[in-house]
């Protein structure tokens, strides 16, 4: 973190490399989550998506904050598969667009580029809050830097603030029953297993504040 | 968990170089990024048909690529769906200017792909239809659900739907016949074992000797419910029952039945539930006019079996009589 207190752009990359480090760690308790309500599948498909991104990074220009986080999603897009691969390609896209150009993004910035991200995943699931999904922790996430935001908050402690939005969104899933994706199949017997989308994306948000809290 | 396999993040790609070694003569595979394609395609002025889905349900897409079902296949790893990227190059692959159909199964994985997909190809000019396959009645309550999955009737509107493809129609029409196929036709699953797959090495359910899942998919998920597994005469009408009122299937209807193996129940089990199911049906005085008996559409190892009935007409049975000349299905050619 600068001293403006902005998401620069070697810490966005920072932020990638760390959301792959913890994908890697928590592989097999995703793909626990997943064999619970879904198919079992998130933990390895994530995790082979963001080594592809992190190979990527490794040679690439990572000024432009769009740009990169562009190439992100295109990888996702193309490596992920299953619902993950375009809903999480979508996210970046989106933020990529919203982050078009940019070497550095205030608090302001990374919100409306993280709210670009979780509308795009909204249309393209076509899912809304409570239907135990990815969006269950990520839009409290949002909801709380608009919040620290409206605050005069810094961004580290506002990127931690959106991480724990996300974590108890996240930890919310656990009662609901799944309306979308492949657990919905399973009606009530989707109730008392936490979300692995949820559960990916609260890491998304964790590794973005330990990003900022680093730089 | 044993499997006759060498390396389980290279089960996909060995298998599809298994195909290439088997049926080269007649199928091209390209690995990067992964599709099954006709060797002779495109095949100009003919409508492409492309399908995909996860890898696990072999013989369902490869083994049904050639002349009279589909132009090409994109295999995803083990029940993961392909990408768009892979979809996009094989619906370039099979365009020979009459435009292309995606032929996609109701799940959100492939839905969302396909639709990436579809967007990127007509950004380049192709045009294409696409067609969601959702005739499973295991899942009631579609309002709360992501729909309907995909389960029999895709392999029966890739064959119908491949056969007026051949003949010449446009994409319009065979996009229209396949949908009638998926609103013709109904199916529901059991299974008597959860499957395994070779990234997670465990079975994907646990289910006492005594018990059954009834209504499940093909993704070794659980059923819509579990129960003490009965006669194959009392789990048929169990299926057969939900399968028949939900279309419904009426006395005087001449239908397709499909009796379905997961993958791991043998072809004389298989057998039998055709005879419960055809005494099933003639006591409802409903005619079986064609039928389908085998592992098509299979869940890797599980042991289970699926029924689908596609209601048919003088059209539909014509085309479902076409020839066809495919690794898993062949007739007429």
């Amino acid at each position: 973190m600068s001293a403006e207190g902005a998401f620069g752009h070697e810490a966005v990359a920072d932020w990638l490399r760390r959301f792959a480090a913890a994908v890697a760690e928590h592989k097999a308790e995703l793909v626990r989550l997943d064999t619970a309500i879904g198919d079992g599948d998130h933990g390895t498909n994530l995790d082979r998506g963001m080594r592809k991104v992190v190979e990527k990074l490794d040679g690439m220009d990572v000024t432009d904050i769009g740009a990169t986080l562009k190439a992100v999603g295109m990888t996702l897009v193309s490596s992920v598969g299953g619902a993950a691969g375009p809903l999480y390609g979508t996210l970046f896209l989106q933020m990529g667009t919203s982050a078009g150009g940019r070497d550095s993004l205030d608090l302001e910035g990374w919100t409306a580029a993280l709210d670009a991200g979780v509308q795009g995943v909204k249309m393209r699931g076509k899912a809304e809050p409570g239907d135990k999904t990815m969006l269950d922790a990520l839009m409290p996430a949002v909801e709380a830097l608009r919040g620290a935001a409206g605050e005069g908050t810094a961004l580290p402690d506002a990127l931690t603030r959106s991480a724990d939005a996300a974590r108890e969104g996240m930890e919310a899933t656990i009662p609901l029953e799944a309306r979308k994706g492949r657990a919905s199949y399973l009606g009530p017997r989707s109730v008392g297993h936490q979300d692995p989308g949820a559960t990916s994306s609260h890491l998304l948000l964790r590794a973005a504040a330990e990003a900022a809290g680093a730089a | 968990m044993k499997k006759l396999i060498n390396d389980p993040d290279a089960v996909t790609r060995e298998a599809l170089e298994g195909m290439e070694a088997a049926h080269g003569d007649r199928l091209r595979v390209s690995y990067e990024p992964a599709f099954v394609v006709r060797a002779d395609a495109p095949v100009q002025g003919k409508v492409g048909i492309v399908s995909g889905g996860g890898a696990g349900h072999e013989p369902m897409h490869g083994g049904f690529v050639g002349p009279g079902m589909l132009d090409a296949a994109c295999p995803g790893e083990v029940f993961t769906s392909p990408t768009p990227d892979q979809m996009l190059e094989a619906t370039k692959a099979v365009d020979g200017g009459a435009g292309v159909l995606h032929i996609v199964k109701n799940y959100t994985g492939d839905v969302l792909n396909f639709e990436m997909a579809a967007d990127l190809a007509k950004s380049d000019g192709i045009e294409v239809e696409a067609v969601v396959i959702n005739d499973d009645v295991a899942v009631e309550d579609s309002l709360y659900t992501a729909g309907r999955r995909g389960v029999g009737a895709t392999v029966l509107a890739e064959k119908i739907c491949g056969a007026a493809a051949a003949q010449g129609r446009s994409l319009a029409d065979v996009a229209e016949l396949c949908r009638r196929v998926n609103g013709s036709s109904r199916s529901m699953g059991m299974a008597l074992t959860a499957c395994t797959t070779p990234a997670s090495g465990e079975p994907s359910f646990e289910l006492p000797d005594d018990e059954m899942e009834i209504g499940i998919g093909i993704h070794g998920e659980p059923g819509r419910y579990r129960e003490k597994l009965g006669p194959a005469s009392q789990v048929v009408e169990r299926m057969a029952t939900a399968v028949v009122e939900d279309l419904p299937y009426e006395s005087g209807d001449r239908v397709l039945a499909f009796v379905n193996g997961m993958g791991g129940t043998p072809l004389i089990e298989l057998y039998i539930v055709y005879r419960d199911l055809q005494r099933f049906l003639e006591g409802r005085g409903v005619a079986i006019e064609r039928n389908l008996i085998g592992n098509y559409i299979t869940s890797l190892e599980m042991a289970g079996c699926s029924i689908t009935l596609l209601k048919l007409d003088d059209e539909l049975t014509a085309l479902w009589d076409e020839p066809v000349n495919t690794p898993a299905l062949r007739w007429g050619a």
